[in-house]
């Protein structure tokens, strides 16, 4: 437990350090006035009026200390406190349009979520049993045959996989539609096909990663003591090695599933899925600083959430795992 | 084209000057150490590995050609071009300004015609081969160019079959050599009369764009590297033998980079960049300059993101290796911290360097791809894969489909990748002391 609150609290330096970070990227170079300037549009650009919207905005602060007040107040009526801190408190302000961007998130990750979990259930459970047969017949024709189409996958663009998806499926067979998205039930025809080239394109790594993993286990001594008590390869790799390999998958996975609700850029976008990848990949394009501040900030939180989840998981599958004398 | 040429070379590539430079170094190096000898001899008994070789050497070829530079002495002095430029020449000229044969076999603007009994039929009118002054049957123009070519590229093949040392290469890579002569001197022969692999929408023949990508991609996979690897082996080595407040820190720095995500970051900076290179025009005067910045640019955030866990390695195996007795002994004969550093400890680490790099490559290629769709890869106006699928995205809705400049980037860019991933899986199993090979 000390461990645990150890690395909670090791957490909040690391989410300042990355606020800081962006922070300085976005305001820095994009000063409010700039901001005020684009914003407003070329003509009026008057000073006041700058200074009007700046006040409107909240923007009308010194960046990081604020020499006009004393105390406390000179570190917070900063635009660092104001802006970036108070994402802490997942107070994500509006973004550009005047929308709420904590609601809009909200409403978004659903979608996101919609795909990202079938799709890694599918792939994790595809990955893993073909990485078992590989490991089975390991050096076989099969074996050697996956292995190459393994690094011929790998080596191919996702982007080929999403084109060839849509064209056959979406344009020619004409089985779903090619993008597009409804709540609810009829979701799942709008997510088929993503999660069908999401498995595909997850298809060469995980193999690849999973056979060694599986091969590793084979090679342990508890496998030849299976082996001299008599068991069958099958019994073994099923009993023995599908469970102790499992340990190092199921916690390489756990980093992932934080972030899952972010959902995925390229997949959401091509497919028009609403979701928080396709949210921010507009905002990036509308240059939308304060969606993209959200979205870093909720990204970076869900990464420590999952290295944190990580440390349970070891805690929980490895018995032999102590946290705190490690580290 | 006036007979004057400076050599004028932008940023990146004296860049890639240097990376070459420090490739040729370390293979000249490792062809002496006992340790990385046993490694070469692994890599190249491997058939798959040389042949990967034999590919990454046709493409690096092509990207160096492309990173020479030159300007014009005359008037129009702001235009730059490259050695590679010079050499596609031929290729170059445009015979049309819209898609063309041979992969278009329909023309793209639809005739109506009506039939009998009055309805509108739309059609797209079938291209015909075209004929060329030089000769007036187009077919066997063609195949006449595709024979000569060919029989050009077997007789150069065979020529060094018996004047060079290749002949002792195995089957599969003298195989592939061989094809790769034939393949290469047929489209040689065929593209300076045809666009071999067609035109794009308008009228820019998709082989050189091709060809003319390639420089991109090895610049994304290798400069990022370039960029990273003296900050990560530097704070890797540092923390793993300093310990304390110094591991300390630069734990704290890699755990905050690698935690803000990727694609987020690389945006981010992007659109920074963006911003900066706008408010400063007079810097950058060229186009071209200010596309080279967005590049190296590019390269360094990339760097940037990627570096953290090839310094998380570096650091992991120096706690490792500071234990042993050969560095207490240097310890304690008070050698100089950096002289151990540098003289034992880094060569003890270095196969993790060798085995990211070759690992990272690929991957970087690939993102590439991504990150220019998502809008925040390399310049719009630079050749690069990423940019032809970009353009060549909306083309897949037309009827008649346009596939072609789609699928030409895609192959070009599976093959490098491809050798990249062939040629890592090797070196891995040649480099890493732990794993048993086979």
């Amino acid at each position: 437990m000390h461990y645990l609150l150890k690395r909670i609290l090791y957490a909040i330096p690391v989410l300042i350090g990355v606020n800081l970070i962006t922070f300085v990227l976005f305001f820095m170079v994009n000063s409010p006035d700039d901001m005020a300037r684009m914003q407003i549009g070329g003509k009026y650009t008057s000073e006041a009026a700058i200074q009007n919207w700046k006040i409107q905005n909240g923007y009308d602060y010194p960046y990081f200390y604020n020499e006009k007040v004393s105390g406390i107040n000179s570190l917070t009526k900063t635009l660092f406190y104001r802006k970036s801190m108070s994402l802490f408190t997942f107070q994500f302000g509006l973004s550009n349009q005047g929308r709420d961007i904590s609601q809009d998130i909200f409403v978004r990750m659903r979608p996101s979520i919609a795909l990202a979990i079938p799709t890694l259930v599918f792939s994790l459970t595809l990955n893993i049993l073909i990485a078992l047969f590989t490991a089975l017949f390991q050096n076989s024709f099969f074996d050697k045959a996956v292995r190459l189409a393994c690094i011929a996958l790998i080596s191919i663009s996702s982007l080929f996989f999403i084109f060839l998806g849509q064209l056959l499926v979406g344009k020619i067979f004409q089985w779903v539609p090619i993008s597009g998205y409804q709540s609810g039930i009829s979701a799942f025809k709008f997510l088929l096909l993503p999660i069908l080239i999401g498995v595909i394109a997850s298809l060469g790594s995980g193999i690849r990663w999973y056979r060694t993993i599986f091969l590793e286990e084979m090679g342990r001594d508890y496998v030849r003591t299976a082996k001299a008590k008599g068991l069958s390869d099958f019994t073994i790799l099923i009993n023995h090695v599908l469970e102790n390999g499992l340990i190092p998958i199921l916690t390489g996975v756990v980093v992932i599933i934080p972030t899952l609700f972010l959902g995925s850029l390229i997949m959401e976008s091509f497919f028009g899925i609403p979701g928080l990848g396709s949210y921010t990949l507009d905002a990036i394009q509308q240059q939308d600083f304060e969606i993209v501040r959200a979205m870093v900030f909720l990204g970076t939180l869900f990464y420590i959430l999952g290295l944190l989840l990580t440390d349970l998981s070891y805690l929980w599958v490895d018995p032999r795992v102590r946290l705190g004398e490690s580290s | 084209m006036t007979p004057h040429w400076i050599f004028s070379p932008l940023y990146s590539d004296l860049l890639l000057y240097i990376i070459l430079g420090c490739i040729a170094y370390l293979i000249a190096r490792s062809y002496r150490a006992p340790y990385f000898k046993s490694a070469w001899k692994h890599l190249l008994s491997h058939q798959s590995a040389s042949t990967a070789i034999i590919f990454l050497i046709c493409y690096f070829g092509i990207g160096c050609i492309d990173s020479i530079h030159f300007k014009t002495s005359g008037v129009n002095s702001a235009q730059t071009f490259s050695l590679l430029d010079v050499l596609l020449q031929p290729f170059n000229i445009n015979h049309t300004t819209t898609y063309s044969e041979p992969l278009a076999t329909h023309l793209f603007t639809p005739t109506q015609s009506s039939t009998a009994d009055g309805k509108i039929l739309t059609l797209y009118q079938p291209i015909e081969l075209k004929h060329t002054a030089f000769s007036h049957n187009a077919r066997l123009d063609r195949l006449y160019h595709a024979l000569l070519g060919s029989a050009v590229g077997f007789f150069l093949f065979s020529l060094s079959y018996r004047l060079t040392a290749i002949s002792r290469m195995q089957k599969i890579p003298l195989l592939t050599f061989c094809m790769l002569l034939i393949i290469g001197g047929t489209i040689v022969s065929l593209a300076t009369r045809y666009h071999v692999l067609g035109t794009d929408k308008i009228g820019q023949d998709i082989f050189y764009t091709s060809l003319k990508s390639i420089r991109t991609s090895l610049m994304i996979g290798t400069l990022t590297t370039l960029c990273m690897l003296p900050l990560s082996i530097g704070m890797g080595l540092l923390a793993g033998y300093k310990g304390g407040l110094i591991d300390d820190v630069i734990q704290y720095v890699y755990t905050t980079l690698s935690a803000i995500p990727g694609v987020l970051f690389i945006a981010a900076s992007i659109l920074v960049l963006q911003v900066y290179i706008e408010s400063h025009t007079t810097w950058f005067p060229t186009l071209e300059m200010r596309a080279d910045m967005r590049l190296i640019a590019l390269c360094l955030i990339l760097g940037i993101t990627s570096w953290s866990s090839l310094c998380r390695f570096i650091r992991a195996e120096t706690l490792k290796i500071k234990e042993l007795d050969f560095i207490q002994f240097a310890v304690l004969s008070k050698t100089k911290m950096i002289r151990i550093l540098w003289k034992h400890i880094l060569p003890n680490v270095f196969h993790i360097v060798i085995i990211t790099v070759v690992l990272d490559f690929s991957g970087l290629v690939l993102a590439e791809a991504v990150l220019s769709y998502v809008g925040v890869g390399v310049d719009p106006t630079t050749f690069s894969f990423g940019n032809m699928i970009n353009s060549a995205r909306l083309e897949l809705a037309q009827v008649p489909i346009v596939w072609w400049p789609l699928t030409s980037a895609l192959v070009f860019m599976f093959f490098l990748v491809l050798a990249a991933n062939l040629l890592s899986d090797v070196v891995r199993d040649a480099l890493d002391p732990r794993q048993t090979i086979g």
